[in-house]
């Protein structure tokens, strides 16, 4: 057994597969943990418990005394809700037209596309989700302004009204779609509806075309055996790639920075306080916002059986 | 659902879905040769080369681009060690705190990137580290380990324990297993991980805002130009440039895995 005498960093990589101890398992984790665990576990927890010390006002900089008076002023302040309760919506409403946009390609993709199709059509869903975010922001740039694609386009058809009528609309309007909500709502589902795919697809694919045949043979008419079938086999990819439309949209201050109106969302509230303001435990106080929904979400995503679908 | 074919209104909703995520990008191609250098205007009063040639003379977008594609180089290279690691510690040990190792890998891209950057900021400012070529590099790894282990970790589960087996049997040794066996296996897989990685760091602009105190990468550059534009051209040929350089590599990752589905979920 010479193998077992040898030594060096491939022999025992190579052991590992061969036999798993614990020990070669500890050691291949080593590097990793480390770095995980310290570096990034680390900072979290370093974020965490700078929430808990307060600026002073007067002197503008961080006492390091554990002290609530920081969440007290999160609490405190209505403002604060309206901003969690606005991400919130928006990373919803974000979420649900998502949903809508991608099950009809998942769904194209995993029943009907076959062989160099569904090899083409998955490039066409992978390309525009790899390719570069601010890339993708900037050409909504272009195409939201006021001089830009989307009016023009508006202006040629004689529809110019109705985009008026859109733009009047009291919190979701604006000057032009540009800053307006209903500008960063469209930005979003765009940048986000591939995430969505993925998963999505997944799931259908995994539906097995024999329990569909099974449907339609008991009399079960197309659209019942879609609402009956389908779609809640298709529900833990919804949840798996809701998973990503919802924090992404939650955390994402470059956005609303670019494209949207002077009202703030958790993102650049973050930025803002521990740049600007200098205020890094009210900074950290709003962070744990996004960190708390998203244990949350994640909980009740694997409840819902969606980790299998990611 | 006996017929093979889609319904209609599916079909039509499928297409103009696919419209939607790819008609955007158009814009950028087209607004990178307008002659008219101020505002949006649409469509583009004449067409012409010459930001091109703008914007290949600007030394600001060549230091940019110098600094993405080392960071990327160095954070690619320690998230390919990383990674395969990780990969090939997890692919069938079952241990105490298996899932919790687990939970670390995802937790980077699970949770927002702003919190993986001011949390990383926080503890450089609590340990005194400086602002260098290195805190970048230290926030774009942490994110990119994921990506290379989920690659990995596919492709070691569909390798056989078998021929690992097979390998020991005829004589090999363990360093020749690696070599000849175990590494051949997982070679295109971690390309793709690499090149997947490669990309996410040169594009990745929440993180390194956070990390990179005054330096500028690519994505800092365009973003500054996003919120004060200088000369609007120059920043769309550099967008169709990003655009092009970021596709290259995920384009190739695809064929290097296609089959193998492992790509699929790597999310950023």
């Amino acid at each position: 057994m010479t193998a077992a005498l040898a030594t060096g960093p491939g022999a025992v990589l190579a052991r590992a597969f061969w036999r798993k101890s614990g020990l070669v398992t500890l050691l291949l984790l080593l590097a990793p943990l480390l770095w995980l665990g310290i570096v990034y576990a680390g900072s979290l927890l370093a974020l965490l418990a700078q929430s808990f010390f307060a600026l002073d006002e007067f002197s503008g900089v961080i006492i390091y005394e554990p002290t609530l008076s920081t969440w007290r002023q999160f609490l405190s302040e209505p403002a604060n809700l309206d901003i969690v309760l606005r991400t919130l919506a928006m990373a919803a409403a974000v979420t649900l037209a998502c949903a809508i946009i991608a099950f009809p390609i998942a769904y194209l993709m995993a029943r009907y596309a076959k062989g160099g199709w569904k090899a083409l059509l998955y490039v066409l869903v992978m390309l525009p989700l790899w390719s570069s975010y601010l890339v993708k922001v900037y050409a909504w740039k272009l195409i939201l302004a006021k001089e830009g694609a989307i009016t023009w386009i508006f202006a040629q058809t004689g529809l110019i009204g109705l985009l008026d009528a859109m733009l009047g609309l009291p919190v979701v309007g604006g000057p032009s779609l540009s800053v307006s909500y209903l500008g960063m709502f469209l930005v979003f589902t765009y940048l986000w509806v591939p995430f969505m795919i993925l998963p999505v697809e997944a799931a259908l694919e995994r539906v097995p075309p024999s329990l569909l045949e099974a449907s339609g043979d008991l009399g079960a008419k197309p659209r019942t055996t879609f609402l009956r079938i389908v779609l809640p086999l298709a529900f833990p990819g919804i949840v798996a790639g809701s998973i990503f439309t919802f924090a992404l949209t939650m955390g994402d201050y470059i956005l609303p920075y670019v494209i949207g109106s002077s009202r703030l969302f958790i993102g650049q509230v973050v930025y803002l306080q521990q740049g600007t303001a200098g205020n890094v435990p009210l900074a950290a106080a709003f962070s744990v916002v996004p960190i708390l929904v998203m244990a949350l979400y994640l909980a009740v995503a694997r409840r819902l059986g969606a980790f299998d679908a990611l | 659902m006996r017929s093979d074919r889609m319904p209609a209104g599916l079909t039509i909703a499928a297409i103009l879905g696919l419209l939607f995520l790819h008609l955007p990008m158009a814009f950028i191609f087209l607004y990178a040769f307008t002659t008219e250098d101020k505002s949006y205007q649409f469509p583009p009063p004449g067409l012409t080369l010459d930001w091109f040639q703008v914007a290949w003379n600007r030394q600001d977008v060549w230091d940019a681009l110098g600094l993405s594609v080392r960071v990327a180089a160095v954070a690619t290279l320690v998230a390919m060690v990383l990674g395969t690691l990780a990969a090939m510690a997890l692919v069938r040990a079952r241990f105490f705190g298996r899932e919790t190792v687990t939970l670390l890998l995802i937790l980077p891209i699970a949770l927002p990137g702003i919190i993986t950057g001011i949390a990383l900021r926080s503890a450089f400012g609590i340990m005194e580290i400086p602002f260098s070529f290195w805190t970048i590099v230290i926030g774009h790894a942490t994110f990119c380990i994921v990506v290379v282990h989920n690659n990995a970790i596919a492709r070691l589960r569909r390798t056989a324990g078998s021929i690992v087996e097979a390998s020991y049997d005829l004589g090999a040794g363990p360093w020749q297993t690696f070599r000849h066996v175990i590494l051949p296996n997982l070679a295109t897989a971690l390309l793709a991980g690499g090149m997947l990685a490669f990309a996410l760091s040169f594009d990745e602009v929440i993180v390194t805002t956070f990390t990179a105190g005054q330096q500028t990468t690519l994505p800092i550059w365009m973003l500054s130009e996003l919120v004060r534009p200088r000369q609007r051209p120059v920043t769309n040929v550099v967008a169709v440039f990003v655009f092009v350089v970021t596709l290259v590599p995920i384009l190739l990752a695809y064929r290097l895995t296609r089959g193998t589905d492992s790509v699929a979920g790597s999310g950023k």
